[in-house]
């Protein structure tokens, strides 16, 4: 059985205008959506927080358990429903970090009872501090803006042995962003900007795959997060989790195709360069776009049977593997054409 | 042949340690080995991180420097007319007298040697000699409260009685607190946050507690309250005592406490004991102040205040209140393990019920059956025979996992089940490369055999290209996370490793011994 024939033959790169677009217009939809809502919308483990997850026996209603939770001071608190319909369960949500008072748990239980007039389960409390909070929305940036740059000393030193060059130009990241951490720079501006510094970086290095694949990764990092900024997803340490996953695996397509570019630009050195790379495509067509269906299967299946606490991150696996795969075909390679127009310009 | 009897000794070295790592997990009588973690978000439980208030550490230790100094000073005669603490770690110290000043010199550097001097003033006839602590006695301070915080947790859990609890340090001052299937959430976060500085102070009968209510309070003295909770109108009343501030015992001398019922009313006290030395100046306290009345303070808040009837020997004395059997019974714990040196703020909770966790159990192993299912029999369908190698592969894929977690000690999570079946999706990947090679191969003219070869020897850089990437994210992500985070770095890690191994060896192993059978030309992929 194939989905893909053998010898398909796509105009892929002809089409890369259309692709970059596209691309162009999502990260840009993206981005305003985040700034209209004031960056991504954090869950108490980066705002800090109280969260309280709720099963009642019976179906209840929202204004009641507000009413619980007004009766015991809690009456700012946001209430939304939480996993199935059938299982009655509800999140509250509330700003401050309550849960100092004694008997916290026990005053919610009490005062929900009596407002539902129901047998009330208190399933799962979590608090952060607002110091805690922030402190892991740091740790998060961080994480990702470190993965990225090991991945691109990897990619740089297998596809074209530029071990040292990516190593020190990463060492050398990873000390600037130190530096100024030390200085109390804001931390998300300062990544950001770390992230642009390496982009130019790898341009005037010339470390043509670490670019294709960083810009392709970035691509759909911002994308992920621009679609749950639009349906107002909230990003828990779980989403963050996701996020890196995205990055390491969707770099799976993008390797299995630069491969394939890697073998091919011997074989046919004689073709041009667009050649080269929509042959490369397609052969890999049937690879990439199997391998991302298989691990559609499992994501999918949790996020239907995995229950309200790993939904959302299945939600962003889900996100992140169908743009990945769309970032591996169209956005990764035509990127390696740029540089031989670049090389065209050299020369002349 | 003998290519392939190293690597099937090898698989089955591998498969037999796995399973021998798996055994302990289901019945665990077998063998006497580590079974898999759960974590808390599965089996239930209550994750806590502590910060301890090392500046309050800091200005308790000045406070009774402060109080020592007077007491020395009262002892030589030394007219003085204050010694209070400054903000941070200083202490002014105001004389009248001339000489005085070379008294206290003189007495400074006799027992206080280790404060600094930082300014020595005169205005109007009154000297001020400020001192400070030296930088290195602070911290040093500052680490010991820490340190001394965390036993005094531990000492208070083990008493609570929690099955396999996780107390450590982290960073300088926080304490992180892990107990698995702890039922009563509430009364271990008391136990363990409560300061439970338990002091003896005598009761001021002589000043007016309404004029101390409205603010004016004599030197020497203070205006603490006893709380308690009305339990027909479940109102709480507040009753202020006047307190001379000095306090004469504490809870260090106590060497037990202890949970008993008084006969009469059937209700539960803490009944305690002094050491030697408690017990001496306890009998002085109550032979100096028959009549009067004697307040027992914790944390700050007057528990009760009996009169002395008489001198008490013997070093015994009784808390009442209104307690119940088991707040009698957290206080004597409280009071066994000791006071914390500084106190303790609750910066991060997570709690997570035993249904809840029992519950993800549950969809996390039906999300992994069903995920499971759907992969296996699209690879039948696709790929044929080659197909159900690949399910081979997989199934044994996931025993390695298990054996992994198991092997380690390492902690499974909801997140890392979501990892354990990310890994069948991505497990598939690595034979989807090579399969789609191998058929590459085929249509070029090849022998099954020699396609087979071809599509390994390709297909294992790629492999290998393709999961490095998604290891350095893993390895990144265990650095940065903690808790579910961490076990789902682990897991996807172990699922990595486990699935290079399976599709490179394990399949081309079952490839080798399959071609090896049939003569054949044709090979069902």
């Amino acid at each position: 059985m194939q989905f893909i024939k053998s010898d398909i033959n796509i105009n892929i790169i002809g089409k890369r205008k259309i692709a970059f677009s596209v691309s162009i217009a999502m990260i840009v939809i993206s981005i305003i959506s985040l700034i209209w809502h004031g960056g991504p919308r954090q869950g108490i483990d980066f705002a800090g927080g109280t969260l309280i997850q709720v099963k009642f026996l019976a179906p209840v209603k929202i204004s009641d358990i507000k009413a619980g939770l007004q009766s015991i001071g809690l009456g700012k608190s946001s209430v939304q429903s939480f996993g199935e319909k059938a299982s009655n369960e509800y999140l509250i949500r509330t700003d401050s970090s309550v849960m100092l008072a004694e008997d916290f748990s026990s005053d919610v239980e009490k005062a929900l009872a009596a407002s539902t007039g129901g047998k009330v389960e208190i399933r799962r409390v979590e608090m952060v501090g607002a110091q805690v909070g922030q402190d892991l929305r740091e740790k998060a940036l961080f994480a990702m803006f470190y993965a990225l740059l090991f991945i691109t000393i990897y990619i740089s030193g297998r596809f074209e042995l530029k071990w040292m060059i990516s190593a020190v130009m990463a060492v050398a990241l990873i000390g600037a962003v130190y530096l100024f951490t030390l200085f109390n720079v804001s931390i998300p501006f300062l990544i950001v900007a770390a992230l642009i510094v390496s982009l130019v970086l790898f341009w005037f290095l010339e470390l043509k795959y670490a670019m294709g694949a960083i810009v392709a990764l970035i691509h759909d990092v911002i994308i992920t997060v621009g679609i749950f900024s639009i349906l107002n997803i909230e990003f828990s340490l779980p989403i963050i989790a996701a996020l890196l996953t995205i990055i390491g695996y969707s770099l799976n397509d993008t390797i299995i195709v630069f491969d394939r570019i890697r073998e091919n630009l011997r074989k046919y050195h004689k073709n041009p360069l667009e050649f080269i790379l929509n042959r490369s495509i397609n052969e890999t067509l049937s690879r990439t776009i199997l391998t991302s269906a298989t691990t559609l299967f499992v994501v999918i299946t949790l996020f239907v049977l995995g229950g309200g606490i790993i939904h959302d991150f299945a939600f962003a696996l889900i996100i992140g593997v169908a743009v990945g795969t769309y970032s591996s075909i169209f956005v990764a390679s035509p990127i390696l054409l740029t540089w031989q127009e670049r090389q065209r310009k050299k020369r002349s | 042949m003998k290519n392939i009897s190293w690597r099937l000794v090898l698989v089955f070295a591998v498969l037999v340690t796995a399973i021998i790592y798996i055994l302990p997990s289901f019945r665990p009588a077998l063998w006497p080995h580590k079974q898999i973690n759960l974590g808390l978000d599965l089996q239930g439980g209550m994750h806590l991180v502590l910060e301890v208030d090392t500046e309050k550490a800091i200005e308790s230790t000045i406070e009774r420097i402060s109080q020592e100094i007077r007491e020395q000073l009262k002892k030589e005669r030394i007219r003085h007319v204050s010694v209070t603490p400054v903000k941070g770690s200083r202490i002014s110290v105001e004389v009248k007298k001339e000489e005085s000043i070379d008294k206290l010199k003189a007495l400074l550097d006799d027992e206080f040697r280790d404060l600094r001097e930082l300014s020595k003033t005169e205005k109007d006839g009154t000297y001020t000699i400020v001192l400070d602590m030296p930088e290195r006695d602070r911290e040093q301070i500052k680490k010991l409260a820490v340190d001394q915080a965390l036993e005094t947790i531990r000492n208070r859990i083990d008493q609570f009685g929690v099955a396999e609890p996780d107390i450590r340090r982290q960073g300088e001052r926080r304490i992180l607190i892990q107990l698995p299937g702890i039922s009563e959430s509430e009364r271990a976060k008391d136990l363990i946050g409560k300061t439970a500085l338990l002091e003896f102070k005598l009761v001021d009968d002589t000043g007016s507690v309404d004029a101390a209510v409205k603010g004016d309070i004599p030197p020497g003295r203070e205006l603490l309250y006893r709380v308690e909770e009305d339990p027909q109108t479940r109102r709480t009343i507040k009753t202020p005592f006047l307190l001379k501030k000095r306090s004469l015992l504490t809870g260090a001398s106590l060497t037990d406490a202890r949970v008993q019922i008084d006969s009469r009313f059937n209700e539960p006290y803490v009944s305690i004991n002094f050491d030697k030395k408690g017990a001496r100046i306890f009998e002085r306290i109550t032979a100096d102040n028959v009549n009067k009345r004697l307040a027992i303070v914790l944390d700050n808040s007057v528990y009760s205040a009996p009169v002395i009837q008489e001198k008490i020997a013997g070093g015994q004395a009784r808390i009442t209140g209104r307690f119940t059997t088991e707040e009698a019974r957290d206080l004597a714990i409280v009071l066994r393990a000791g006071a914390l040196p500084a106190p303790v703020n609750i910066l991060e909770e997570r709690t997570v019920g035993p249904s809840l966790g029992a519950d993800s159990i549950r969809k996390g192993l039906m999300s992994m059956i069903i995920g499971g299912l759907l992969v296996i029999v699209f690879m039948v369908i696709y790929y044929k025979m080659a197909g159900l190698i690949a399910d081979i592969a997989l199934f044994l894929n996931i025993l390695l996992i298990a054996a992994g977690l198991s092997g380690f000690g390492a902690t499974l999570t909801l997140p890392g089940m979501a990892a354990i079946i990310l890994t069948i999706g991505m497990a598939v990947d690595a034979n989807v490369i090579i399969f789609e090679r191998i058929r590459e191969e085929l249509t070029l003219g090849r022998t099954p055999r020699a396609a087979v070869n071809a599509g390994y020897d390709r297909a294992t850089l790629t492999i290998l290209d393709a999961n490095v990437t998604t290891l350095i994210a893993a390895v990144v992500l265990f650095q940065f996370g903690t808790g579910p985070i961490r076990g789902f770095a682990v897991a996807l890690s172990l699922g990595v490793v486990a699935s290079m191994f399976t599709a490179l060896i394990v399949s081309r192993l079952i490839f080798d011994y399959v071609l090896m059978n049939k003569t054949n030309k044709m090979l069902s992929i």
